[in-house]
């Protein structure tokens, strides 16, 4: 187990060191001048210069380079160009919506998709698992923002259930709860389609494999074989599931807070790539890498709690 | 089951690539003729589809854009075969090699890397517009069809027939070409189909947020957003669009489902 | 040998014949499964009693494994099945399945045939025995699990050593075997079926299993349903044994007898096929052809932590051989003791860590560097007739593959012709290079590799396992053919097996491997009859053997 997390470790650091390099060449190094491209082209010498003095531009990359990481790494990221604000203060107002917002849909798929995968697999060929199929099937080909759009026609405008759009602050929690409520769905539903499609033939494929028929032998019915050897042997890719979705719900939901006016991080990012305010563009794309790859890290040590053989690899 | 999925994906996709196809030559309405008094109009027998804010044609609408969704998507889905399939098939012929280290590393980082947040990156860097959406979907289609490739190589190698193959002399690179490739060509016709469909949903999301296709050109995500200030008016405006990419993408998916079952049952093509 | 092994235990058979039995514990009538449409199984009626082995035997697709499954209730979805299946007096067969699903591992308990994989590979297997008896509410869980962790000791898992907390991957495939065992007999039913237990294990371990299951069948008064395609396996512990072809039991009585004097032609067929020996024609070995010495391979096995110290894998160490022109050399060992590696090696497969081969005087190097021209002096036949071909090419261009080695290779009607001759010469028409190649049997795929790997003419081929996974009467069939070819092409070969009895009548001379080394080398005689080395011994010994034919 030791050796196994210390691998882990290793290569998480070496993941988080290049993607921060890559971010950085991108970002800082391709588009040329970064001071000239954020002020565009019909900017005074004199900005242009006092930019390129703030942003450190005059040092050589490597050190700029490192300069920046040494931010990161100290809570450091930047003043904003165009609100002249910390991003780090920035990106803590923004988290306390899409936060709750990608765990709220990444429960709500998951309290969908389990249900829905398990009765598929017990009635394969028939119609529960008919209905499943069909319904994943549209599922995964709704695109989640016209999804949206239609949850706001029917709940917000015709029913007035809950609100078309906008987030009122977590001073009110049930308001803000309810602001939440269609954006989370629309998030969800096309993830749990997903999940439901993969659990389904994980377990399917579990079900083919000879230790289920040994099960069956010692007395098991098909459903208990299901529940007590199938599941938790379909536990890993429904992890791995798992773990890309919440990267995708973290930052993926740009265009789903773009339609429900929803201050995210998404909706940061594509304000600021759209101002050219390259000094939020880059520390938030780091920060959401960094959350992608320690969650990949975090899917791997639940691997590795799942299945024994992996925490025993010499 | 799979009989079901070819009858309704084939017709669906069918439909979407003729609609297309018949746009370049034809379309009910002008596309770019503006007529307000007509605007927003329901269904009718003179614009079967109705027409948005501007007056124009819902119907020739959604072909023009059905052009620029499968255009972007079979790009990107082409430049990720035609760099992702030579890659995984070197790194699984040395398998554990330097060169599949570094593919397989490299594979990882970009897909740490959102995908939605990294196009809209490159789409704003380079400007937006079809050909930079199609760089930026096709940037994530490489280590896709990388990865899947490799994948499936990788057993294929371990197979007697490869071990007959080295014994007839043969470099690996011709082994790959020869003997691995073709199988895995079924799988890589299904991969593609669920690519393509996944492009169409890339593509539909950034011309949403106004980096795809650039007017005058219509595309069905940026009608969506067009569309989403007068849903509450003009509710079919929203709904044209968005059916569109639904029966698409479902054509095209039914259609993969249908192919796989058709082609090889064992064959089972990631999903993510 | 007409020794019955019930004669070990005298008090159990006393005065009894087995027709004068009791009611059978297990008794089928007119048993017929249909699957899809067609059958599978006609009118098969057996009979068990406690404490009995009764062998199910036959070539693959008779119908042994689907007797076994439609006892357990576990066929295919889409089986139909007719007749009766009676467990004492309960009538199986118009069971519903949560019915059955009392009876399984508790009155009827099975064991399968490969052990790596019958194992719920994230569950210790202590767990997996308990769930036997806790499914069937059959002990608090407490008590279950110490009757769990007797269970294991009793079929040779002490907890000292293998304790019930391990997962299978922890335990070698013996283990996993008894593992399985255990879960099958921990509550003790009257009935034991045993689906190929030993198929999938080496010689030594094999006999370890068998003695084990004899063993619970005399202590515990099971009785055994033994299925198994091996009649060597069955001479010698089955008391009674029942022959299946096409589905159909063409003959049954007691093993011994009907092993000694079978009536049935089929039953005759598959026991001279299995004692078969091929006749090799006499030959004068000619020069020397492959010469190896001092080859050493290992490969290194992954690291405990990134730091750790890469730690190696011996898989050849210090192998010495040398066959000359037209010898015909066999080698021996159980699996894992290096003989695929040495394989791979010679046939410069993969790169070596030390020691040189030469064939025909010229260095054998792996890589792109290797000669065509040396090359094609070698060539092999593997074990696994489904996977030796690309599933997408036809026959003719299956086979033609070599030439790939030759400067200039034959082409158009001077390349059909070749193909033609080297079909002839394993026994198939011209005519099948145009077929596809998922047309052809076992057997017939094996004699396409063979094809293949003398169509360019080589001074050597290997034969890696080739004839492991073939039925015994395709086998004999193989067996001779390779014979003939030493006749008609002059062939030198490296016989490789796990099968002692393969390799007898197959070679001029013996090598017995172990852990990476050749321990032993002679004349098969001398091999057979006076064995030196401890390894070879046990080989020998663990070997289960057809008793000779009577008379």
């Amino acid at each position: 187990m030791m050796g196994y997390l210390l691998k882990r470790l290793a290569s998480l650091a070496v993941s988080l060191l290049a993607a921060s390099l890559v971010i950085f060449l991108v970002v800082e190094v391709a588009p040329g001048d970064p001071a000239s491209f954020m002020l565009g082209m019909n900017a005074r010498p004199d900005t242009v210069a006092a930019l390129r003095a703030e942003l450190g531009l005059d040092l050589p990359v490597h050190l700029r380079y490192l300069d920046w990481l040494g931010g990161m790494l100290t809570g450091d990221f930047g003043i904003s160009y165009t609100y002249r604000t910390p991003v780090a203060q920035m990106v803590a107002d923004r988290l306390a919506v899409s936060l709750p917002l990608a765990a709220g849909a990444l429960a709500l798929s998951t309290l969908i998709a389990l249900p829905a995968g398990l009765i598929a697999a017990a009635r394969r060929g028939r119609a529960p698992d008919m209905a499943v199929m069909g319904a994943t099937q549209l599922g995964i080909a709704l695109p989640n923002f016209w999804l949206a759009l239609l949850l706001v026609l029917l709940f917000a405008l015709k029913l007035h259930w809950l609100p078309a759009g906008g987030f009122p602050g977590w001073e009110d929690p049930a308001a803000a709860l309810r602001a939440l409520i269609l954006p989370a769905t629309a998030l969800a539903l096309p993830q749990a389609a997903i999940l439901a499609r993969v659990l389904r033939s994980a377990l399917l494929d579990i079900l083919a494999e000879e230790f289920i028929r040994t099960a069956r032998a010692k007395g098991l019915s098909r459903g208990q074989a299901l529940l007590r050897h199938g599941l938790r042997n379909a536990l890993i890719p429904v992890l791995t599931i798992l773990g890309l979705q919440f990267s995708f719900l973290l930052a993926g939901a740009i265009i789903i807070e773009q339609v429900f006016f929803l201050p995210g991080l998404g909706r940061l990012i594509f304000q600021a790539i759209t101002q050219r305010d390259l000094i939020v563009v880059e520390s938030v794309v780091l920060l959401l890498v960094f959350a992608v790859i320690v969650v990949n890290f975090l899917t791997d040590l639940a691997y590795a709690a799942a299945d024994p053989r992996l925490r025993h690899r010499r | 089951m799979r009989r079901a999925a070819i009858l309704l994906g084939l017709p669906l996709s069918a439909l979407v690539l003729g609609a297309a196809l018949l746009s370049l030559v034809w379309t009910p309405g002008d596309v770019t003729a503006l007529d307000i008094p007509a605007r927003l109009q329901p269904p009718s027998s003179a614009h079967w589809l109705g027409t948005d804010h501007f007056g124009r044609d819902l119907l020739s609408m959604v072909m023009v854009g059905a052009r620029a969704s499968l255009m972007v998507a079979l790009v990107a889905v082409g430049l990720g075969l035609l760099l992702g399939v030579p890659l995984g098939l070197a790194a699984a012929s040395r398998a554990g090699g330097p060169l599949d280290e570094l593919v397989m590393r490299t594979n990882d980082l970009i897909f740490a890397f959102p995908s939605l947040v990294i196009a809209i990156l490159i789409t704003a860097l380079a400007g937006p517009g079809a050909l930079n959406a199609i760089l930026a979907i096709g940037i994530f289609n490489i280590p896709v069809f990388a990865r899947v490739t490799r994948g499936a190589a990788l057993p294929l190698w371990r197979r007697d027939f490869i071990l007959a193959a080295r014994l007839a002399g043969k470099h690996r690179s011709r082994i790959s070409a020869e003997h691995i490739l073709p199988n895995l060509i079924p799988l890589l016709i299904v991969q593609g189909t669920i690519q393509i469909s996944l492009g169409i949903l890339a593509e539909a999301g950034l011309s949403y947020v106004g980096l795809g296709a650039q007017p005058p050109l219509p595309s069905w995500g940026r009608m969506l957003a067009e569309a989403q200030t007068m849903v509450a008016l003009a509710p079919h405006v929203a709904l044209v669009p968005g059916a569109a990419i639904l029966l698409s993408v479902l054509g095209l998916n039914l259609l993969g489902d249908g192919l796989r079952d058709h082609l090889d049952p064992r064959l089972r093509p990631a999903r993510a | 040998m007409s020794v019955s092994i019930g004669s070990k235990y005298p008090g159990e058979r006393e005065g009894q014949s087995p027709s004068s039995l009791p009611a059978p514990a297990l008794s089928l009538r007119g048993l017929s499964v249909t699957l899809g449409g067609s059958a599978v199984l006609q009118e098969i009626s057996l009979d068990l009693a406690a404490g009995e082995i009764l062998a199910l035997t036959g070539e693959s697709g008779s119908g042994k494994s689907m007797t076994a499954l439609a006892i357990m209730g576990l066929l295919p979805e889409g089986a139909a099945t007719r007749g009766d299946i009676m467990l004492g007096d309960t009538r199986l067969d118009t069971l519903t399945d949560p019915q059955m699903c009392g009876l399984r591992g508790r009155r009827l308990g099975m064991v399968f045939q490969e052990p790596m994989t019958a194992l719920d590979p994230v569950m210790t297997i202590g767990a997996q025995v308990m769930e036997t008896i806790l499914i069937h509410r059959a002990l608090p869980r407490a008590e279950a699990r110490i009757r769990a962790a007797e269970t294991l000791a009793r079929v040779g898992l002490p907890p000292d050593q293998v304790p019930p907390t391990r997962y299978p991957h922890e335990l070698s495939g013996g283990q996993r075997q008894r593992v399985v065992i255990a879960m099958a007999i921990a509550l003790r039913p009257q009935i034991l079926i045993a689906d190929e237990p030993t198929t999938a294990l080496d010689v030594t371990t094999q006999a370890q299993i068998l003695d084990l299951l004899t063993d619970l069948v005399r202590q515990e008064g099971m009785g055994l349903l033994l299925v198994t395609h091996d009649l060597a396996v069955v001479a010698g512990r089955a008391d009674r044994l029942a022959v299946m072809q096409a589905g159909r039991i063409v003959e049954e009585g007691p093993a011994a007898a009907l092993l000694a004097a079978p009536r049935h032609a089929y039953t005759r067929a598959l026991i001279a096929a299995a004692r078969h020996q091929p006749v090799l024609p006499p030959r004068d070995p000619g020069g020397p052809l492959l010469q190896v010495s001092g080859l050493r391979r290992h490969h290194a096995l992954p690291r405990a932590h990134p730091f750790a110290k890469r730690r190696l894998f011996h898989a050849v160490q210090g192998v010495d051989l040398q066959i000359r022109q037209g010898e015909r050399v066999a080698l021996v060992g159980a699996s894992g003791c290096g003989k695929s590696t040495l394989a791979r090696a010679l046939l410069g497969l993969d790169a070596v860590q030390g020691g040189t081969i030469t064939l025909a005087g010229h260095p054998v190097l792996a890589g792109r560097r290797a000669d065509p021209d040396q090359r094609r002096r070698l060539q092999a036949v593997f074990q696994d007739p489904y996977g030796s071909f690309n599933p997408r090419h036809s026959v003719g261009r299956l086979i033609s593959e070599p030439f790939h080695l030759l400067p200039d290779p034959p082409q158009g009607a001077a390349r059909e012709a070749a193909v033609a001759e080297a079909l002839r010469a394993v026994g198939l028409s011209p005519d099948h290079a145009r077929s596809p190649i998922h047309a052809f049997s076992g057997g017939q795929r094996q004699r396409i590799a063979i094809a293949r790997a003398l169509i360019i003419r080589p001074d050597m081929v290997i034969f890696d396992e080739a004839v492991s996974a073939l039925d015994v009467r395709v086998r004999a069939q193989i067996l001779d053919l390779i014979a003939d070819l030493s006749r008609s092409h002059g062939l030198a070969w490296l016989f490789i097996s796990h099968d002692l009895s393969v390799v007898r009548g197959i070679a001029d001379r013996v090598l017995v491997m172990e852990a990476g080394r050749i321990v032993e080398e002679g004349a098969p005689a001398r091999i057979f009859d006076a064995p030196q080395h401890p390894a070879t011994r046990a080989l020998l010994a663990a070997a289960p053997h057809l008793p000779d034919p009577a008379g």
